[in-house]
């Protein structure tokens, strides 16, 4: 109120609401801000802090690394560094899990905020993911440690981790993207991807090395999930083991790792495409 | 927020007066139209689509706006106003991007900051520092002017001492100062508020005055969406009134007002209680109902118009002498305000009252009844036992004028003699 005379405004047709409405600065201010606010509120809201989302995944690589390398022994005779392996995985896939299935209430919990104001609708599911990342870089950190204790040595292949870790990111996104318009019109999804990041889990090579496979069949098949060539270039990066198959191997060739390509970008388009489309209705639907 | 001028009244016209034809328009809105379609069945879960994929798609059709065509000129203070259900809150919304309009056009000059609701947003979890800053960046402004501005968010609210307690602490009073704040502090060039006068006690309410106050004189263009007319009269240069989603009026907000509460009592409320409670014995009442002036049934009389009531009785018994309609008036409490009556003598008329004798009568009562709801009960008595007795027979209310003490407004003339001083 401290202008009493200011430029006069032009008018200016307005659009309603959409998904990135009010200029890439306010969508990115808004984004950066709704996500660490995020990150401050749960780790400093609760006694433990930051540690419960580091006891998970790691309460997760303790009981997996008993099983699979004192029961089933399949990790230990395949992998030379299985517990790196398996650490890895479960950290990055604990990212893929918390990202996507907080997104999937994200737009419908934050109902008075997309009711009641203007606001870029694609803020609040995208700012869950990058909660999640924050998440992801610090557990990174402790995933380092491990690496090194377990004397895996460096290698330049590292460098080209963030590429994965890219990809990854933006596949969670536009998971999410689709999740999040999908829960507003159906409630069931939240179940559906309850169950469905379940298998996911299974159906990536986490617990077991792709080359844990009698056929080469199986391992084309494996490849098909896009978060299975992911984590296997990661395996390859970041351990450098001689004998790991690339994903490309596993997926016997370019012509096998189509159909990952096109189930990933399809996610990311579909959920960017439907998100945009739901974005203007969405305080109605609610 | 430097409140240079505290002494300014904000219960006088004495801001800015309206801008003219000539200011330039910082709301243009053609033609609106907006329907929402309500599925007769919510179709909710995967499994219902896929069970019945064609059935449960009858929606049913509900025009919340139809063809709305209003301007609204930079610096003046626009009231909007209408009945639960006329499609304010609709059209408050499509001007503040929540909802997307169906067709018509929506302009608007420099940035808008809406206020559907105090506090929205608002985290519980995080300080009001923090949550000042991410309600500012909400309403548009960039990081850096927000942190530039918070402190004096934080003074203003008067929670200097509270600033890094976390809101879930709050008193609701202390919330509302704090959402206040951040309101006038997004320093929009066009502030949508809606309902907002009516929350916080009587302090903050004339620091909120004050505030409004303050940016009619700083030439902001403010649109109010309210259901308090004294606000709308009070602030408002021109008002819109809303009904069934259509214009009904645009202009003088006192105009608007009235319009309004007529509005109001007309389409709805408590209907009249018609007839209920009827005792008889050798007559009946057929007929008690307000009316207008120019003969329909009415249920609103304006301040200081007439009262009209139309009476129709039946006499079911032969009767010589006289017949007695009282009528009485009691207010919503049930206290009786006043009563009159009319004697119908047989002389006059014919010999006697004949079996099946109808006659209707119609009464003209000065009003100076306070504004609110009335009862008429009704009573028709004569010799031989006849009576017919109607509780609650018609309602009626009184609208419009200023609010008063007490239930009635009569005239009073004053003379004042003068004494001489006493020394």
């Amino acid at each position: 109120m401290s202008s009493a005379s200011r430029p006069v405004a032009e008018l200016r047709e307005v659009q309603g609401p959409s998904a990135l409405g009010g200029g890439s600065r306010r969508f990115f201010d808004l984004l950066w801000l709704i996500s660490v606010t995020e990150f401050k509120r749960v780790y400093f809201g609760t006694v433990l802090g930051y540690l419960w989302s580091l006891i998970r995944p790691l309460i997760l690589f303790g009981v997996l690394l008993f099983v699979f390398t004192q029961v089933f022994k399949v990790g230990s005779n395949l992998v030379e560094h299985y517990a790196v392996m398996l650490l890895l995985g479960i950290v990055l896939y604990t990212f893929f899990q918390e990202a996507t299935s907080n997104s999937v209430t994200s737009v419908v919990a934050q109902e008075g905020v997309v009711r009641k104001t203007q606001f870029p609708r694609l803020v609040i599911p995208l700012a869950t993911v990058v909660t999640a990342g924050f998440n992801l870089m610090l557990n990174l950190v402790i995933v380092v440690v491990f690496v090194l204790a377990f004397g895996v040595s460096p290698a330049w292949t590292w460098l080209l981790f963030p590429i994965a870790l890219l990809f990854l990111f933006v596949g969670a996104a536009g998971m999410s993207m689709a999740l999040s318009a999908l829960y507003v019109r159906f409630r069931d999804t939240a179940i559906i991807w309850v169950v469905v990041s379940q298998v996911l889990l299974y159906l990536t090579p986490i617990l077991y090395p792709v080359d844990a496979f009698d056929s080469s069949t199986k391992e084309r098949l494996l490849m098909v999930n896009p978060l299975a060539v992911i984590f296997e270039q990661v395996r390859v990066w970041i351990l450098h083991e001689p004998g790991a198959p690339t994903a490309l191997d596993a997926a016997g060739g370019w012509l096998g790792l189509l159909p990952a390509a096109a189930i990933y970008f399809g996610v990311c388009i579909y959920g960017a495409w439907f998100f945009n489309r739901e974005a203007p209705r969405i305080a109605e639907a609610l | 927020m430097p409140v240079d001028d505290t002494t300014a009244s904000p219960n006088s016209k004495d801001g800015p007066a309206a801008p003219g034809p000539g200011a330039p328009l910082a709301i243009q809105v053609e033609d609106l139209h907006k329907s929402f379609r309500i599925p007769t069945q919510r179709v909710d879960s995967l499994k219902e689509r896929a069970v019945h994929p064609f059935a449960s798609r009858e929606y049913r059709e509900l025009h919340a706006l139809d063809g709305v065509s209003f301007e609204i000129r930079q610096g003046e203070f626009f009231g909007i106003v209408g009945r639960n259900g006329s499609g304010k809150s609709t059209l408050l919304k499509l001007l503040a991007s929540i909802y997307r309009a169906d067709s018509g056009r929506i302009q608007i000059a420099g940035r808008l900051a809406p206020f559907i609701e105090l506090g929205v947003g608002f985290n519980q979890e995080l300080t009001a520092r923090e949550n000042v800053v991410l309600n500012g960046v909400m309403m548009g402004l960039t990081p850096k002017e927000v942190r530039e501005r918070q402190d004096a968010v934080i003074d203003f609210a008067e929670l200097h001492d509270f600033a890094n307690l976390k809101l879930k602490n709050y008193s609701s009073g202390m919330l509302v100062r704090l959402a206040f704040s951040v309101m006038l502090e997004a320093d929009a060039d066009v502030l949508l508020i809606d309902e907002v006068l009516a929350v916080g006690d009587a302090s903050f309410q004339q620091k909120c005055a004050d505030a409004f106050h303050q940016m009619k004189i700083a030439g902001k263009t403010i649109v109010l969406v309210t259901h308090d007319m004294n606000a709308v009269e009070e602030y408002c240069h021109r008002a819109l009134l809303l009904a069934d989603g259509k214009v009904q009026f645009i202009g003088d907000p006192a105009e608007a007002g009235r319009d309004y509460l007529k509005l109001n009592f007309e389409a709805g409320g408590v209907s009249p209680t018609g007839l209920g409670g009827v005792e008889s014995d050798g007559a009946r009442l057929l007929e008690c109902m307000v009316v207008d002036e120019s003969g329909p049934e009415a249920t609103g009389v304006e301040s200081g118009e007439d009262i009209r009531i139309r009476t129709e009785v039946e006499l079911q018994r032969e009767t010589a002498s006289a017949v007695h309609v009282g009528f009485v008036v009691t207010n919503a409490d049930g206290l009786g305000i006043f009563e009159f009556g009319e004697l119908m003598d047989p002389e006059e008329q014919a010999e006697s009252f004949p079996a099946g004798r109808r006659f209707t009568l119609a009464a003209k009562v000065e009003n100076r009844l306070a504004p609110g709801r009335y009862f008429i009960h009704v009573g028709v008595t004569s010799a031989g036992g006849i009576s017919a007795y109607a509780e609650n027979a018609a309602t009626f209310v009184v609208f419009g004028g200023s609010k008063t003490n007490g239930i009635i407004s009569p005239r009073v003339k004053f003379e004042v003699e003068s004494n001489g001083s006493s020394s």
